[in-house]
């Protein structure tokens, strides 16, 4: 078990490294890494900005910067594995080989997820630090719960993971636009998990879609470990102690776990009978 | 056999087609790419619902929404469209067949218009009907001529970076993913551009969507004329220089990349 997650993971992960940094120039990539999420979170900004009565100072601000910030990761974790699945697919076209070589798929998407995760670390580090010097967000680095912090990123990452291997699973078995399967969920889950605006502002007959995410639980860990007592503007879930949110997430992300495994298995003997493991859909 | 005027048009009606007709074929794209930038424009509503703002905030964020369509579909299919050909061999077949690559850009920019028009209207429509937004529009003809212009000078933009994204490589997925949230900023989709200042949302007016968006905003909105940056005939006139710089510098570079690719060997070479 260890020498076959060895022999696939770590391999998986580099590579996925790989295509993601080393094969674009490095100035591009730095520039992709960074200029991209901060300027997905300055749009925020300026609209606070264009609202003229609303304060930087409001717990809704660091609220939505922080969001925006971490959800970096699920972005790109979650439509990560179904890129690089596409990727392998259709453009490198390495999948098959990938298929008759010795290794374990699933094992070789968390790879790849985990690839993507840590090249997301850097725009996430980038706009967290962005939003501490220049834009009025109150992280201060003294004041942060490191070990909460570590231990919700890492279940975090786990969780995101299973995500992106459900999808890039189902991912296999699609031939009419497969590369926007992972934007929608990504989309779905900016929209429903609280990211940049508290689920309670939803319509009520949609709220309960965001209390079966495991990002709002995510998200509610993080921003209580990054600002403290600032996220208790707003009451989402401000019963829920850390323990339980923990106890929550851990939760989800076990039966994402498992749907995970499931869902490989039923997609992959699906993509087999259909002949998609070589597909060309030239999406 | 038809040649010029004949065959230049005939090339712009046979590339164009695939694009209108294509979508019609495929329904899928109803689904993903209508929704999925609407589910963006929701989130940026709710946004400013958090913050109490007035509706016409919320009718800017749902105009937005629908003119990213517009600049997606000229990042994707129109920039990197030459990039993806080589890609996938095509590009030599159109560089052998007897037609203009001018007339090929032609066709991919007004068949990628109409199809995207398509998927803007129902982006609008639905935020317009769930959002319950209220237009005052001030002139019709000055609203249609700053939207006809917008369309030629950014497809034109298109045009001129169809011919450039051939020189880059695999860099190009970056490239483009880095023109997507950057310019949503500066050229002001989610809010009015007046909120940069002058001097950046001059320079940011280099894009045609910053003069487009800030013009259809004054114009199609109660507080619009107290948000611009410009007055609209300016813009207009800015638009107008946009077009015309754009589709001529697209001929040039075109030109210039064919000569430089031929002499270096390199324009179907798939491993660049």
């Amino acid at each position: 078990m260890l020498k076959m997650f060895r022999s696939t993971f770590i391999p998986a992960a580099w590579l996925g490294w790989q295509v993601e940094s080393n094969w674009a120039h490095p100035i591009v990539f730095f520039l992709f890494s960074a200029l991209k999420p901060i300027s997905g979170v300055m749009i925020l900004v300026f609209m606070f900005r264009a609202v003229s009565h609303v304060s930087t100072s409001s717990p809704l601000y660091a609220y939505i910067y922080v969001g925006n910030a971490l959800y970096i990761y699920v972005a790109a974790t979650v439509a990560g594995v179904s890129y690089s699945i596409l990727d392998d697919r259709e453009r490198y076209r390495s999948l098959k080989y990938l298929y008759i070589a010795p290794v374990s798929v699933p094992v070789y998407m968390f790879g790849r997820a985990v690839a993507r995760f840590a090249t997301s670390t850097l725009a996430v580090a980038i706009t967290l630090a962005a939003g501490r010097l220049f834009f009025n967000v109150p992280i201060h680095p003294t004041h942060v719960d490191w070990p909460m912090f570590v231990a919700a990123l890492l279940l975090g990452l786990l969780c995101l993971a299973a995500i992106g291997i459900i999808l890039g699973s189902w991912t296999l078995t699609i031939r009419s636009e497969p590369h926007m399967l992972g934007e929608a969920v990504a989309a779905a889950m900016y929209l429903f998990s609280g990211a940049i605006f508290p689920i309670t502002l939803l319509p009520v007959s949609l709220q309960p879609i965001g209390y079966l995410m495991p990002m709002t639980y995510w998200l509610e860990l993080m921003r209580r470990a990054l600002l403290g007592a600032n996220v208790a503007g707003f009451p989402t879930l401000l019963s829920y102690s850390n323990s339980e949110l923990f106890g929550v997430l851990a939760a989800l992300t076990g039966s994402f776990g498992v749907m995970a495994w499931i869902a490989f298995r039923f997609f992959d003997r699906m993509a087999r009978d259909r002949g998609m493991i070589d597909a060309q859909s030239n999406f | 056999m038809d040649s010029g005027w004949r065959l230049f048009l005939r090339t712009i009606v046979a590339r164009a087609y695939p694009r209108v007709i294509g979508q019609m074929r495929q329904r899928s794209w109803l689904f993903f790419e209508t929704l999925l930038p609407f589910v963006a424009v929701t989130a940026y509503v709710y946004v400013y619902r958090a913050m109490d703002a007035s509706q016409d905030f919320i009718g800017f964020a749902v105009m937005g929404g629908a003119m990213t369509a517009f600049w997606l579909n000229v990042i994707w299919s129109m920039s990197a469209q030459m990039y993806w050909e080589k890609d996938n061999g095509n590009l030599a077949l159109y560089i052998m067949a007897p037609n203009s690559m001018m007339a090929i850009l032609l066709g991919m920019a007004l068949g990628g218009m109409v199809s995207t028009s398509l998927r803007a209207a129902v982006i609008l429509i639905f935020g317009i009907w769930i959002f319950h937004i209220h237009f005052a529009v001030s002139s019709f003809s000055q609203l249609f001529a700053v939207f006809l212009l917008t369309m030629s000078s950014l497809y034109g933009l298109g045009m001129l970076s169809a011919s450039l994204f051939l020189l880059y490589g695999r860099d190009v997925w970056q490239i483009n993913a880095m023109m997507q949230e950057p310019i949503y900023l500066v050229s002001g989709f989610y809010f009015p551009e007046k909120n940069f200042g002058m001097a950046i949302s001059l320079a940011a007016s280099i894009i045609p969507m910053t003069l487009g968006m800030d013009a259809m905003r004054q114009l199609m909105f109660a507080s619009g004329p107290a948000i611009g940056f410009l007055p609209v005939r300016t813009e207009i006139i800015g638009l107008v220089i946009l077009s015309m710089v754009f589709v001529t510098a697209a001929k040039y570079w075109l030109d210039k990349v064919e000569r430089l690719a031929i002499l270096e060997g390199t324009l179907t070479d798939r491993r660049k």
